[in-house]
C-alpha cells in the first residue's frame, strides 16, 4: 500500500465506514432495526484502532506535502481517539432502541467527528488543524442537538454552534496573524522562523505572540478551559449521554494534542509569553470548574463542570515545559477519557436515551438496584476524585509531579487543593449511589444491561485500573510521544535548568 | 523462600479474599464464614513475622524491592522493622475479631460490608509495610475509601454525613502531604524511604530551613488528623457513633501514630524537635480535653470517642519527648489502644445489639443479668485506665515517666488525665452495670456473652493481661525500631525493659 495512505489509514477507514452507513441506512426498510449499522460502525472503529496501532510501527515522517505528520505522538492520540469512539459506539448501541430516530446518522456522525479529531492530532499544517477542528466541531454541534424534540437540544446546539464558530474564527484569525509574522503555517517552519538563532529572525514577534494568543483562545474553547468554558454544561446536558462520553473526551484530547504540538513544536521560543497565559487558564479552569460543580444538582452538568476542572489539571502539565510535562498531559488525556467515557456509559444506561435520571438524588440506591453499575460508578468516581491505584490518581500524580519538578509549586498546590474541593461533589454522588434506595424512584424501570454495555464497562474499568496500577506501558508510549515532539523542534532547551531533553 | 514474599502475601491476601467473596452466593452465613476464614488466615500469616524476625538486627527485614514504574521512579518496596512489626500483627489480630463483631450486627448487604472490610485490611497492612512513599501514599488514601463507604452504607442514622465529614477531614490534609512528597521527589529523584532519609540527613539537598519545616508540617498535619490529635479530632465523634463496630475499631490511632514516628521523626528529626513543644502542649490539652469531654457524654459511643482522643494523646506525648522510653511507650500504647479501644467498642456494639441504644441513661443494674459482660467490660476499662499488671499501665508509665524527665510541668498535667480517665470510665461502668435496674434492662431478657463473642473477647482480655506482665517481649522489637529516633542526650528512665543504648546508634533504616 502507498506509504502516504498508510499515514492516513485510520481516517480513511472511519470515513468510508461512515459514508457506507449513510448510504445503506436510508434504503433499509423502516421496520428493520438499525442496530446492525451500529455494529458496522463498531467494526469500522476497530479497523481504525488497528490501523492506529499500526502507525506506531511506521517510520516517523510527513505525508501529503507536509500536511500531516505521523509519529509516536500522533499514533498515541489516534489510538486514544479510536478507542474512545469504539467504546462510545458500544454504549450508544446499548441505549438506542427501536424507534430512535435517525440512528444511522448518529453512528455516522460519531465516526466523522472522530475523523476530524484524528486529523487534528497529526496535522503539521495549521490550516489542516483548522479543517480537522471544523470537521469534529460540526459533528459535535449536530450530536448535541440530536434529540431535537426535547426542549434543550436545539437551543443548546445553537448556542454551542454560535460560540463555537466564534472560537474557530479566533483560531483562524490567529493562524492568519502567525502567517503574517512568520510567513508560514507549517508548525515546524514556524519554530525555525521564531528561533532566535535563525539567520533571518522574525521581524514582528509581537504579531506572532498575538496570533498565538488567538490560537489559544480557539483551542481553549475546544478543551473547555476557563474562561472559554461557558458552552460546556448546556451542551452536555442537552446531548444524549453516550454522545457526551465521546464529545467530552475525543475532540478534547485532539485539541490538547494540537495545543501540545503548537506550543512545544511551533512556539517554544515564545514560552515566556504563553506560559503565564496557560498558567492563568489552568488556575481558572480548576477553580471555576470545581466551584461551579459544587452547586449542581444535575449530574451531567456537574460532570461538565468537573470536565472543565480536569482540563485545568491537564493544562498544569503544560506549564512544566518539559518532556515530562508533555508525557503527563498525554497520559492524563488517556486516564480522563477512560473514566469519563466509563461514567457516561453508566449514566446513559441508567437514564436511557431520554435521560430519565438527571439529578444527583435520582441515583440514590443505584448500588443496590444494580451492584455492577453502582460498583463501576463508585469506582469511576473514586478515580475522578484521585484515590490511588486508579488511573485518575496516577494521572494527577504525574501531572503535578512534572509541575513541581519544574518549579510550579503554587500551581500544584492550587491544583491539589482543588481536588479537595472536588471531593464535595463527587462524594455527594458517591454517597447517593450507596445510600438506601427510596421507594418509587425513576430507576425502577431500568432495563437489563446488554452485552455491548457490559463490554464497554469492562473495557473502561479495566483501563482505569491498569492505568492506576501498571501504567508503565501507556506511560512509556506517552514518554515516547513526548520525546518525538521534542525531537521535532531540534533545538536546545529554551531555559536553563528545565529538563527539556530527556 | 517465604521470607522474601511474605509481606506481599499478607497485604494482598485479604484483597484476593474480597474478590472471591464478591462471587459467593448470598445464602445463610456463607459470606461471614468465608470472611472469617480469610481474616484468620491473614492473622496466621502475620504471625510469621514475629516468628522469623531477627531481633538482633536493626533496619528493615522481609524486604521486597522490585522495580514498578520506571519514570517517575517508583518501586514496589516493602519491609518491616521493630516499629511496624507488632502493628502488622495487631492489624491481623483485629481482623477476625472485626468479622466476629459484625457477625450479626451486619445482616443485610453482608457481601458489600465484608468486601470493603477485607479491602480495608489490605490498605492498613499496606500502610505499615510500604517503604516507597508513592506506595505508602497509595495505601494511605486507599484506607479512606472502604471506611467512608461502609460508614455511609451502614451508619445508624446520619451515616452519609459522617462519611463525608471523615473523608474531607482526612483527604484535604493528604493533598498537601502529596505536594510535600512530590516536592521531595523533585529534589531527590526518589520515593524510597531509606534513600530519602539518607538524602535528607546528608544535608546536601540545599533546602532552606523554612522549606523543610513546611514539608515536615505537611506530613505532620496529614498524620495528626488521622490519629486524631487535638484540635483535629472533629470527625471522630461522628464516625464512632455512625461507623459499624468493626470499622470503628481500626479507624483511630495506629495508622496516624505509626506514620508520625516513621516519617516525621524518621525524615525530619530536626523539624520534629522544633515542633515538639507545640505537639506536647497539644497532646496534654488533648488528654485533658478528651477526659473532660468523656466525663459529660451521655452516649456510650461518644464517650468512647472522647476517651480515645485522650488515650491517643498519651501516644503523641510519648513520641514528642524524644526519649527512648517515651517512644517505646508511645508505640506500645498504640498497640494497647488498638486492643483496648477495639474491645470496648465491640462490647458497646454487643450492648447495642441487645438493647438497641447507646444512651447511658437507658442502662443500669446490668451486672446482675450479664456477669460475663461486666467482667470483660471491667478488664478493658481497667486496662484503659492503666491499672498495673494490665497493658495500659506499661505504656502510660513509660510515657509519663519520660515526660516528667523532659517536661515536668506538662507531665504533671498529663497525670491529671490518668485520674480523670478513672473517673469517666468507672462512672460509665457504674451507670451501665450498677445502680437500679432501668426499665429497659428489667423488661428485656437477653443473652449474656455468647460463644461467638467469647472467641473474640477473651483473646483480647487475655492479651491485655499478658501484655501487661510480659511487656519486654514486645518492647524489645519496638525498641530496635525506634532507637535511632530517640534523643540520646536526654536521660533515660529506669524501666524494666530498658537496655543501654549503643554508643553510636545507626540511623534507623539506613543500615539496609
Amino acid at each position: 500500500m502507498n506509504n502516504q495512505l498508510l499515514r492516513l489509514l485510520p481516517e480513511v477507514i472511519l470515513t468510508l465506514t461512515g459514508v457506507l452507513i449513510m448510504l445503506i441506512e436510508p434504503v433499509m426498510p423502516k421496520a428493520v432495526s438499525r442496530t446492525s449499522m451500529g455494529w458496522l460502525a463498531v467494526l469500522g472503529s476497530l479497523g481504525a484502532l488497528a490501523a492506529s496501532l499500526g502507525q506506531f510501527h511506521l517510520a516517523p515522517g510527513t505525508a501529503y506535502y507536509g500536511l500531516i505528520q505521523t509519529d509516536a505522538f500522533s499514533a498515541f492520540f489516534h489510538v486514544l481517539i479510536a478507542a474512545i469512539v469504539l467504546v462510545s459506539l458500544l454504549v450508544t448501541l446499548d441505549v438506542v432502541r427501536a424507534g430512535t430516530e435517525n440512528l444511522g446518522e448518529l453512528f455516522a456522525l460519531t465516526l466523522f467527528g472522530a475523523v476530524g479529531s484524528m486529523l487534528m492530532t497529526s496535522a503539521q499544517e495549521l490550516l489542516l488543524v483548522f479543517i480537522g477542528l471544523e470537521i469534529s466541531s460540526i459533528a459535535s454541534y449536530i450530536l448535541v442537538g440530536f434529540r431535537k424534540h426535547t426542549g434543550k437540544g436545539p437551543e443548546s446546539a445553537l448556542k454551542y454552534f454560535l460560540l463555537g464558530s466564534f472560537a474557530t474564527a479566533f483560531l483562524l484569525y490567529g493562524i492568519a496573524l502567525v502567517f503574517g509574522a512568520t510567513g508560514t503555517t507549517q508548525i515546524v517552519a514556524i519554530a525555525h522562523a521564531l528561533d532566535a538563532n535563525a539567520p533571518h529572525p522574525v521581524a514582528a514577534p509581537m504579531l506572532a505572540t498575538l496570533g498565538l494568543g488567538m490560537i489559544l483562545i480557539g483551542l481553549g474553547f475546544k478543551v473547555s478551559a476557563a474562561p472559554f468554558h461557558v458552552w460546556t454544561p448546556d451542551a452536555y446536558e442537552a446531548a444524549p449521554s453516550p454522545v457526551v462520553g465521546m464529545i467530552s473526551t475525543a475532540p478534547k484530547a485532539a485539541a490538547f494534542a494540537v495545543l501540545l504540538r503548537i506550543l512545544f513544536v511551533g512556539f517554544p521560543a515564545l514560552h515566556a509569553h504563553w506560559i503565564p497565559l496557560v498558567w492563568i487558564m489552568a488556575a481558572l479552569s480548576m477553580t471555576l470548574g470545581n466551584l461551579a460543580a459544587l452547586r449542581q444538582q444535575n449530574v451531567k452538568r456537574m460532570l461538565a463542570y468537573s470536565s472543565i476542572a480536569h482540563a485545568g489539571y491537564l493544562l498544569v502539565a503544560f506549564t512544566a515545559l518539559s518532556s515530562d510535562g508533555i508525557a503527563a498531559a498525554s497520559f492524563y488525556a488517556v486516564t480522563y477519557a477512560a473514566m469519563n467515557v466509563g461514567i457516561f456509559a453508566i449514566l446513559s444506561h441508567a437514564g436511557q436515551y431520554d435521560d430519565k435520571l438527571t439529578l444527583v438524588s435520582d441515583y440514590r440506591g443505584l448500588g443496590y438496584r444494580s451492584p455492577l453499575l453502582g460498583g463501576a460508578m463508585a469506582f469511576f468516581l473514586i478515580s475522578l476524585i484521585g484515590i490511588p491505584f486508579t488511573g485518575g490518581f496516577f494521572g494527577k500524580f504525574y501531572v503535578f509531579q512534572a509541575a513541581i519538578r519544574s518549579g510550579m509549586l503554587w500551581l500544584a498546590i492550587l491544583g491539589l487543593l482543588n481536588s479537595g474541593i472536588a471531593l464535595f461533589y463527587y462524594l455527594r454522588l458517591l454517597a447517593a449511589v450507596y445510600a438506601k434506595p427510596q421507594e418509587n424512584t425513576p430507576m425502577q424501570s431500568m432495563p437489563r444491561v446488554q452485552l455491548s454495555l457490559l463490554v464497554a464497562i469492562v473495557l473502561t474499568v479495566s483501563a482505569t485500573l491498569i492505568l492506576g496500577i501498571v501504567p508503565s506501558q501507556v506511560l512509556g508510549a506517552a514518554r515516547a510521544a513526548a520525546v518525538t515532539l521534542q525531537y521535532e523542534v531540534q533545538q536546545p532547551a529554551p531555559t536553563p535548568g528545565v529538563a527539556l531533553s530527556r | 523462600m517465604l521470607n522474601t514474599t511474605i509481606l506481599s502475601h499478607i497485604v494482598f491476601f485479604p484483597t484476593v479474599g474480597a474478590l472471591i467473596l464478591a462471587l459467593l452466593p448470598r445464602r445463610g452465613k456463607i459470606i461471614q464464614w468465608f470472611a472469617l476464614a480469610i481474616a484468620l488466615a491473614t492473622f496466621l500469616l502475620t504471625l510469621h513475622l514475629p516468628a522469623h524476625y531477627d531481633y538482633a538486627r536493626a533496619g528493615f527485614q522481609f524486604d521486597e524491592n522490585h522495580a514498578w514504574i520506571a519514570s517517575p521512579k517508583i518501586r514496589y518496596h516493602l519491609g518491616v522493622d521493630g516499629l511496624s512489626l507488632w502493628l502488622v500483627v495487631l492489624t491481623g489480630f483485629l481482623a477476625p475479631i472485626g468479622v466476629l463483631a459484625s457477625w450479626s450486627a451486619i445482616d443485610a448487604r453482608a457481601k458489600e460490608f465484608y468486601f470493603f472490610f477485607l479491602l480495608q485490611q489490605t490498605a492498613m497492612l499496606g500502610v505499615f509495610v510500604s517503604l516507597d512513599m508513592f506506595l505508602y501514599y497509595g495505601f494511605w488514601e486507599l484506607a479512606l475509601v472502604p471506611m467512608a463507604i461502609t460508614i455511609a452504607m451502614f451508619g445508624r442514622t446520619r451515616g452519609t454525613q459522617a462519611a463525608i465529614k471523615f473523608f474531607l477531614y482526612t483527604f484535604l490534609p493528604s493533598t498537601l502531604f502529596l505536594v510535600a512528597i512530590l516536592y521531595l521527589y523533585g529534589r531527590t529523584g526518589t520515593f524510597d524511604f531509606a534513600e530519602l532519609q539518607a538524602a535528607l540527613a546528608s544535608g546536601h539537598l540545599g533546602l532552606a530551613a523554612h522549606t523543610l519545616s513546611w514539608l515536615a508540617l505537611a506530613f505532620l498535619v496529614a498524620f495528626a488528623v488521622k490519629v486524631p490529635v487535638f484540635p483535629l479530632h472533629g470527625w471522630l465523634g461522628d464516625v464512632f457513633s455512625e461507623a459499624p463496630t468493626a470499622m470503628a475499631m481500626v479507624i483511630a490511632g495506629k495508622l496516624g501514630l505509626y506514620s508520625i514516628v516513621r516519617f516525621n521523626l524518621g525524615l525530619f528529626p530536626a523539624q520534629s524537635r522544633a515542633f515538639a513543644p507545640w505537639m506536647i502542649a497539644l497532646s496534654v490539652i488533648g488528654i485533658l480535653y478528651g477526659a473532660l469531654g468523656a466525663l459529660v457524654q451521655r452516649d456510650l459511643k461518644r464517650l468512647l470517642a472522647f476517651a480515645t482522643v485522650s488515650a491517643l494523646s498519651f501516644c503523641t506525648l510519648g513520641i514528642f519527648t524524644f526519649t527512648l522510653a517515651g517512644l517505646d511507650g508511645a508505640v506500645y500504647q498504640t498497640i494497647n489502644e488498638g486492643l483496648i479501644g477495639g474491645a470496648l467498642l465491640m462490647l458497646a456494639g454487643i450492648l447495642y445489639e441487645r438493647y438497641g441504644t447507646y444512651e447511658l441513661s437507658a442502662y443500669g443494674g446490668l451486672a446482675a443479668k450479664l456477669p460475663v459482660m461486666v467482667t470483660l467490660f471491667l478488664i478493658s476499662t481497667l486496662a484503659l485506665i492503666g491499672l498495673p499488671i494490665l497493658n495500659g499501665f506499661v505504656g502510660e508509665f513509660l510515657v509519663l515517666s519520660s515526660t516528667f524527665r523532659t517536661h515536668p510541668g506538662w507531665g504533671a498535667l498529663a497525670t491529671i488525665g490518668v485520674i480523670l480517665s478513672a473517673a469517666y470510665m468507672l462512672s460509665m461502668i457504674q451507670k451501665i452495670f450498677y445502680g437500679r435496674q432501668s426499665a429497659l434492662v428489667s423488661n428485656r431478657s437477653v443473652n449474656d456473652v455468647i460463644s461467638r463473642e467469647y472467641f473474640a473477647l477473651w483473646p483480647m482480655a487475655i492479651l491485655m493481661l499478658v501484655m501487661g506482665v510480659a511487656s519486654p517481649y514486645w518492647i524489645k522489637a519496638i525498641e530496635g525500631g525506634v532507637r535511632g529516633l530517640a534523643d540520646h542526650s536526654a536521660p533515660l528512665s529506669q524501666v524494666p525493659a530498658q537496655q543501654a543504648p549503643p554508643p553510636t546508634p545507626p540511623l534507623n533504616g539506613a543500615a539496609q
